[in-house]
């Protein structure tokens, strides 16, 4: 698989001492990204997606300037972007 | 030998821990831990001194937090901590409780889960979900929550739980079964001939009597009761008081007839104490006689409440009582609730509190 460079948000690396805040993955969909993700940082996944099971509703993953699920392609070498949404109170 | 005194607090924006000794009348506050997630319940393994924090993030869903060393480092997991594909995801704990090394978890949508490697991974307890109640549970305000965990002392067989507001349900084999006990306790919110239903009571809060586990208290939407036989038969012990509605009830760390309340003002006036003056009551009998408690507590201008989960006592004699507001402030009393201090102001609004003495 291709490698993917990913872009993890300030407020889910705290979580995760240590965390490479881009790292490269192998993967070709956003699903295959998480767990690549989760094998090297323990309990990503579940941080990032929901067991319904679909991408956590006030996360973002953005691909090409759009909105990606779980099943969205990704290209060889693209960057994805994992955002925190605007959320709280 | 000079004992460590906790008080542990679950907040809107994080955990805190406040430490005294055994005078209970300096305290320091650290926190907030958790990075600031709400966390519904913050609790001790009295036996390890271990702390579970419980709760759920807008962005990255529910976890438990856990600390071995009291707060100085933290991890976190919801390994396990989930319903099958295709239900509704879990959106946070909302209750912990340990016993004998196990550790339970209440969640929303209600569930119950439980742990038996410190809360690392963790595993349904689906036989509450496979009750054929479930599919007509009724969320209350705060959602479809499990809010209560009372394992009974002595038999690690039987549990009782509570969820807004489906009422209380109750195992006998491990959580394999569940059958409701609310007989006795209303709905107000029904019409008059349907107020006594098998399940669907809006229970606030349930809790053991010490040295008496066939003895339970509840705080209900609509009343306060007490059980003698295991929540089998409800009886009302709310005479007394200045209304049926409050969240939180404790129990003495001793004494299975001493309970303390925070009544407020109802469900449909602001839920705050009632005239703007606050008050712990106390019933030394079981709940036939109450007293006020207010030395100390302000006695005006006062429009807080104090939620299910944000009371508690220590174990110390004579017994520490402790309530946190849903305005940021931490009342302490040092003797059995006859007189009260403000031991923290300012935090965020205050949704468990819990003691832990070392």
């Amino acid at each position: 698989m291709a490698a993917v460079t990913v872009l993890l948000p300030p407020a889910l690396l705290r979580l995760f001492p240590g965390c490479d805040p881009e790292p490269a993955v192998s993967a070709t969909t956003v699903d295959e990204m998480v767990d690549a993700l989760d094998a090297r940082w323990p309990g990503m996944r579940d941080r990032l997606c929901d067991s319904t099971p679909r991408v956590r509703r006030h996360i973002n993953i953005f691909i090409d300037g759009e909105r990606a699920t779980l099943e969205t392609r990704i290209a060889p070498g693209a960057e994805v972007f994992v955002m925190t949404a605007i959320s709280g109170g | 030998m000079t004992a460590r005194v906790f008080v542990l607090l679950g907040t809107k924006k994080g955990a805190f821990i406040l430490e005294s000794d055994e005078r209970r009348t300096g305290w320091s506050l650290k926190g907030p831990f958790c990075e600031t997630w709400p966390m519904n319940h913050v609790i001790a393994d009295p036996v390890s001194g271990t702390i579970y924090a419980g709760g759920g993030n807008e962005w990255f869903g529910p976890a438990v937090w856990k600390s071995t060393d009291l707060g100085t480092t933290w991890t976190h997991s919801s390994e396990g901590l989930a319903y099958q594909a295709g239900e509704e995801a879990i959106k946070s704990v909302w209750s912990l409780a340990p016993r004998n090394g196990r550790l339970y978890a209440g969640v929303q949508p209600a569930g119950l889960f439980s742990s038996d490697d410190g809360g690392a991974s963790w595993s349904h307890v689906a036989g509450l979900r496979a009750h054929p109640t479930a599919p007509n549970w009724q969320p209350g305000g705060a959602g479809l929550i499990l809010h209560s965990i009372v394992p009974h002392p002595d038999d690690a067989d039987q549990i009782w739980i509570g969820i807004s507001s489906a009422g209380v349900f109750y195992t006998a084999d491990g959580g394999q079964t569940w059958a409701p006990r609310n007989t006795g306790t209303r709905c107000d919110y029904l019409p008059e001939a349907e107020r006594y239903p098998e399940f669907g009571q809006c229970v606030h809060c349930i809790v053991i009597a010490p040295n008496h586990p066939s003895r339970l208290y509840q705080q209900n939407h609509c009343g306060m009761y007490r059980s003698d036989d295991g929540g089998q038969h409800w009886e009302s012990i709310e005479s007394g008081l200045p209304s049926s509605f409050g969240f939180p009830a404790v129990t003495h760390p001793r004494d299975p007839s001493t309970l303390f309340l925070v009544p407020l003002n109802g469900d449909i006036a602001g839920r705050y104490v009632p005239d703007g003056k606050a008050a712990v009551y106390r019933t030394r009998d079981g709940g036939t006689e109450w007293q006020a408690m207010r030395t100390g507590l302000p006695q005006q201008n006062a429009f807080f409440g104090v939620l299910r989960q944000a009371m508690a006592a220590d174990r110390l004699e004579p017994a520490g009582i402790y309530a946190g507001t849903n305005t940021g402030t931490l009342f302490a009393s040092a003797d059995e609730g006859e007189t009260w201090t403000d031991i923290a102001h300012h935090l965020p609004p205050i949704l468990s509190v819990e003691t832990l003495v070392l």
